[in-house]
């Protein structure tokens, strides 16, 4: 049997598949389907201080290959979060998992992280700077050094697990936005998150989504996360974990490949609810097909 | 819910655009009338949530109307092809609390989960009347489904070539002890402000997943946000919080 097991930011997993923050709630939909034990690990549904219902329906729209969303960080908030979803977790997930984070201030992101880097369960901080479809906090964070700097430096000081940060493609230079991040205490970066876009209705002559434009996803991004996660991946010393539209083992390997130290499933999720299983369970036999025993091998 | 392949026995169009699809498979996961399946088709990124009209051990009937590139693609199948569907999605119809002679009432191609709903209700022995809407007589579906389990069914149509003229509202009848309803949400708007008895709707809503993971199709209620697949499809009157 193949050694899957990799480190991230200092602990280390079982195998390098976490499905991505967004598709995976808190877990527990999935749990019912198979034992989420066999994750490397998940993050989780991206957790904000108040609780959010986020954006109007319409908040899916189909693509060629992929899809956009708009959801808007629905979440029953930071606080709900510990009093229940973490508590519910902890009897069927025995792993520690990531925390995603988003907020609309840097204040507000620290209390958030202050909040879960206390608990027990928890085993990295992901900084979620890059969300597409709030206004006002997000993303606005993820496009400008300067402001990713600041906010990763105010966390950094309030956390003790490792800080993941995640990043958003939408930007013209993301190698610089990965080394003010770097610089700034991060302790590993995540990308992508999802590529802006939006579609208009025939029918109407609208915008499909509620909010206009969304995040586009799927393997339609997969392309651009490779080169993403390759230009990044040599300009950092921190790990980096490659995510956007994989969907395969073979496309789990190609993440790794190109640089990435661990993988995020997303997207694929939602079409096939056991896709984070199956590729687990296709990994070994698709290292051996291309000549690599383990996954630090092929880095 | 489960992830299984189903064959299709069956595939023919019973109205214009609509198509009655039998399929077998493990349909196990199936637990209640107004529960859909979620379909995933070739070429496809995002499975197609249909509503499923009839289940019998073994046997799945969906009857869809063709609205877009999926069902066109349905529409096209035979009989022999397989799909990978996942089934036991959503709550569906309570019906312990339905009461002795529960009202059914349908609009369009939200008359299909009114079928098995019925069929489940006739065998507790109860008296079921169902009221549904259509534009047209030609458009009319299975209202002999329904009348063959026993319902007593009453129709309108936009152009009065069938039965009441008008809205489904038109018709329905002076009183209702329970309501079960399903349609595009005008009509189901209508039908809530209409009747003041204890109801359930059954609402539709565009979807990622279909098994609650992705937020896509979350709603407002009086009880707080619930995701249109997993806490729905279907709302009990007092839960419901119309969206303007």
């Amino acid at each position: 049997m193949a050694d899957l097991s990799v480190d991230l930011c200092g602990i280390r997993i079982d195998n390098p598949v976490i499905p991505a923050s967004g598709t995976f709630g808190y877990g527990m939909e999935f749990a019912k389907l198979y034992d989420i034990n066999i994750l490397g690990t998940f993050s989780f549904k991206g957790t904000t201080w108040e609780p959010r219902f986020g954006n109007p329906a319409p908040r899916i729209a189909e693509c060629p290959d992929g899809m956009l969303n708009a959801v808007g960080l629905q979440n029953p908030g930071v606080h709900h979060v510990i009093k229940h979803e973490l508590p519910e977790l902890k009897e069927v997930f025995h792993k520690p998992v990531m925390a995603n984070v988003s907020g609309f201030s840097v204040e507000e992101y620290v209390r958030t992280c202050e909040l879960l880097t206390a608990e027990e369960q928890v085993g990295w901080i992901e900084l979620n700077i890059s969300c597409p479809n709030v206004h006002g906090g997000g993303m606005s964070f993820g496009t400008d050094p300067k402001a990713a700097a600041g906010v990763v430096a105010a966390v950094r000081k309030a956390v003790t697990k490792p800080l993941i940060v995640k990043l958003t493609p939408n930007v013209t230079d993301i190698v610089a936005i990965a080394k003010a991040c770097e610089d700034a205490g991060a302790d590993g970066l995540s990308l992508i998150n999802t590529l802006l876009g939006m579609r208009m209705d025939l029918k109407t002559g609208k915008p499909l989504l509620a909010n206009t434009t969304g995040g586009l996803s799927g393997p339609a991004v997969f392309p651009v996360a490779v080169r993403m996660v390759y230009q990044v991946a040599r300009a950092v010393g921190i790990p980096v974990v490659g995510l956007g539209g994989v969907s395969t083992a073979e496309d789990v390997l190609e993440m790794q490949l190109a640089g990435a130290a661990a993988v995020e499933v997303g997207t694929a999720n939602l079409v096939d609810p056991f896709a984070c299983k199956k590729i687990i369970e296709a990994l070994p036999e698709v290292y051996r097909r291309y000549g690599y025993r383990t996954f630090s091998e092929a880095e | 819910m489960k992830q299984s392949i189903f064959t299709i026995t069956e595939n023919k169009r019973i109205a214009p655009d609509v198509y009655s699809m039998r399929l077998c498979g493990d349909t196990s996961a199936v637990t209640a009338p107004g529960q859909f399946v979620n379909i995933r088709l070739d070429g496809l990124f995002l499975r197609r949530p249909i509503s499923v009209c009839d289940c019998v051990d073994g046997e799945l009937r969906l009857v869809y109307k063709v609205v877009g590139h999926g069902t066109e693609q349905m529409s096209r199948m035979r009989a022999g092809q397989t799909l990978d569907v996942l089934t036991g999605l959503g709550n569906g119809y309570d019906i312990s609390s339905a009461g002795d002679a529960p009202l059914l009432v349908g609009g369009g191609v939200g008359t299909p989960p009114l079928l098995l709903l019925a069929k489940c209700l006739r065998a507790q022995g109860k008296k079921v009347r169902a009221v549904l809407g259509f534009n047209t007589a030609r458009e009319i579906i299975l209202k002999d489904d329904l009348e063959a389990l026993g319902c007593e069914v009453s129709i309108a149509t936009m152009d009065g070539s069938a039965g009441t003229k008008g809205f489904v509202t038109d018709a329905l009848p002076a009183e209702a002890s329970y309501i079960f309803a399903c349609g595009p949400e005008p009509m189901l708007r209508a039908v809530y402000r209409a009747t003041a008895c204890p109801a359930q709707f059954s609402f539709e809503e565009r979807m990622g997943c279909g098994f609650g993971a992705c937020m896509g199709c979350s709603c407002r209620t009086v009880t707080g946000y619930k995701r249109i697949c997993t806490d729905g499809p279907v709302l009990r009157r007092e839960e419901i919080l119309w969206q303007i």
